[in-house]
């Protein structure tokens, strides 16, 4: 029986292919073909889908604007969270628990809560459509995700560390850049990882906060869905670029991808 | 660790605060207000008291979204818990394997959630989709928009499809924690495989388990896009989760007053949820 193991993961990897394999399958093919016909492959193997994508700004811009809020927002991110998550290792201080929990409760914040909220928000700031708009929204569960992975990290570097430090006479920036920084590398990267992609795969409120400036590429894919009839081609190969940017960072996190999920605590 | 008390770090912690009370205590209270008052228009308000909020909580609407709420993550529970467990324990231990099956596992957790649904959404098409065409040629009557118990099967399906690599994930970062002399003295005692899974297996992942049980809750709890872009909630309402109906009263109705009223009993259960988490992953860790 032991030697039949290998059959559980494969089916189950199996499975998790076949719907993004027919999502290739469509990009690949001509409207033609996928609403005239029922075929497994692509028989008339076209690109024209990712051409179109690749030539038309409402298309190309969307991703552009994706990238732009989501690269802010893991800067903003992790540069507010790493002190803080420094504070909350290494120190106890009046209402630290509390803070650490009510960071948590934010996590946990249901989007559709906030979408109306955050849209008068932002609009009475003036920063209705922007791409600052967005990505200081998603700050509302990232940063708890950033301080919680980075404590994670933070913790299972020693006190002594930092007691050395000082007593070679090292202050408190200087010891925090040359010497702490580099020990949590792995962390930052993790942080920064879970970041971007939190930031990339929510979508509810960054097409709230958007109009036509700062449009997600997901938002423009949306409405291609609905108004201009039902380009199911340009969908596919609109969605299958959007896997790219994790398909491609996958590799570098794959052991620590369990701790970014479950909030550095595994 | 044993921590020093010092209350200056809070000064690290300012900008943390300030950037997430921003954007979380501003908008709340805003829901708070509207969730108490009533407008005609023009931006006259009008306090009305407790009146949304009991209006909510009789609401069949709310109930009823609740209910498939409920039913929903119920579902995705029993399915993705044990499933979860079964691969992570038949996952290789060492070796090139280890590496393919986390990269290709994880791909489904790293996509847009809309995508997520769009994915679906073609794959399901009865007459232009794999899943779809296969079961209507397996002799299955099967039409996700226009059969409520197609929709669901898709969308617990999806959900499935999504998030169990999660708890694969998850468990097997448990069972890598379980020293290799374990299992040799197992050996020596001649135990069962159930035994081993029992008494040494189990045991280990059950903080893991926790996490991933409480996350899954929240987190299917929150579902919004990924059934939306789907299904829309339809058939009818059959699938309008808690998080649909909420967005379809708050921006197709406008009716801000019931919306906020909803807002904030749905935020409390999430509340409460949160502190189970806390508190279960923070004692824990006071042991360990």
């Amino acid at each position: 029986m032991k030697r039949l193991n290998w059959l559980v993961p494969a089916f189950y990897i199996f499975f998790l292919m076949l719907p993004i394999y027919w999502l290739l399958n469509m990009s690949f093919k001509t409207t033609n073909e996928i609403l005239g016909s029922f075929t497994l492959w692509p028989v008339n193997f076209t690109v024209e889908n990712y051409v179109a994508i690749f030539t038309d700004p409402t298309w190309y811009n969307g991703y552009i604007n994706s990238l732009a809020y989501v690269s802010i927002n893991t800067v903003i991110s992790v540069s507010a969270a790493l002190p803080a998550a420094y504070a909350f290792s290494r120190y106890r201080f009046l209402g630290d628990k509390h803070l650490f929990f009510w960071l948590l409760t934010n996590r946990m914040a249901p989007p559709a809560v906030f979408a109306l909220p955050f849209f008068q928000l932002y609009s009475a700031m003036n920063l209705f459509d922007t791409y600052i708009a967005v990505a200081l929204a998603h700050c509302l569960f990232n940063i708890p995700l950033a301080v919680w992975i980075l404590e994670g990290f933070m913790s299972g570097v020693p006190k002594e560390i930092d007691e050395t430090a000082y007593i070679d006479g090292y202050s408190f920036s200087r010891f925090f850049v040359k010497i702490f920084m580099p020990l949590i590398a792995s962390g930052i990267g993790v942080a920064a990882f879970f970041c971007f992609m939190f930031s990339w795969v929510e979508l509810l409120l960054a097409k709230t906060l958007t109009s036509v400036a700062a449009k997600p590429i997901a938002a423009v894919m949306t409405r291609t869905a609905s108004t201009s009839g039902y380009e199911l081609g340009l969908l596919a190969a609109a969605g299958a670029l959007t896997i790219i940017p994790g398909a491609v960072v996958i590799y570098f996190v794959r052991n620590y991808i369990a701790k970014g999920f479950a909030l550095g605590r595994v | 660790m044993n921590k020093t008390w010092n209350n200056r770090a809070w000064f690290m912690v300012l900008p943390v605060l300030a950037l997430v009370a921003f954007n979380a205590v501003i908008p709340l209270m805003t829901v708070v207000n509207y969730s108490v008052q009533e407008t005609f228009g023009n931006n006259i308000f009008f306090f009305e008291g407790v009146k949304w909020f009991q209006e909510v909580l009789h609401s069949e609407r709310f109930h009823a979204a609740l209910a498939r709420q409920l039913a929903f993550t119920g579902t995705i529970l029993l399915i993705e818990i044990p499933l979860g467990v079964a691969i992570a324990l038949t996952m290789p231990r060492q070796g090139p394997w280890v590496s393919v099956c986390l990269v290709l596992m994880a791909l489904p957790l790293l996509i847009p959630w809309n995508v997520v649904g769009a994915i679906w959404n073609i794959f399901a098409l009865p007459d232009i989709g794999l899943l779809g065409r296969s079961l209507n040629g397996l002799g299955f009557d099967y039409n996700y928009t226009h059969q409520p118990v197609a929709a669901w099967f898709t969308m617990i399906l999806m959900d499935v499809w999504h998030w169990t690599s999660l708890v694969v994930l998850l468990a097997y970062a448990g069972l890598r924690s379980i020293p290799d002399a374990y299992y040799q003295a197992a050996k020596i005692d001649s135990a069962s495989r159930w035994a081993v899974f029992r008494y040494i297996q189990l045991p280990k992942m059950k903080r893991v388990l926790t996490i991933a049980v409480l996350l899954r809750f929240m987190d299917s709890f929150m579902i919004y896009t990924e059934p939306f872009v789907l299904t829309g909630g339809g058939p009818g309402n059959s699938t309008t989760l808690l998080s649909i109906d909420l967005v379809k009263i708050a921006l197709g109705q406008f009716d801000l007053g019931p919306a906020a009223a909803m807002s904030i009993i749905y935020f409390l259960i999430v509340l409460l949820l949160s502190w189970v988490f806390y508190t279960l992953t923070m004692r824990d860790e006071d042991q360990s």
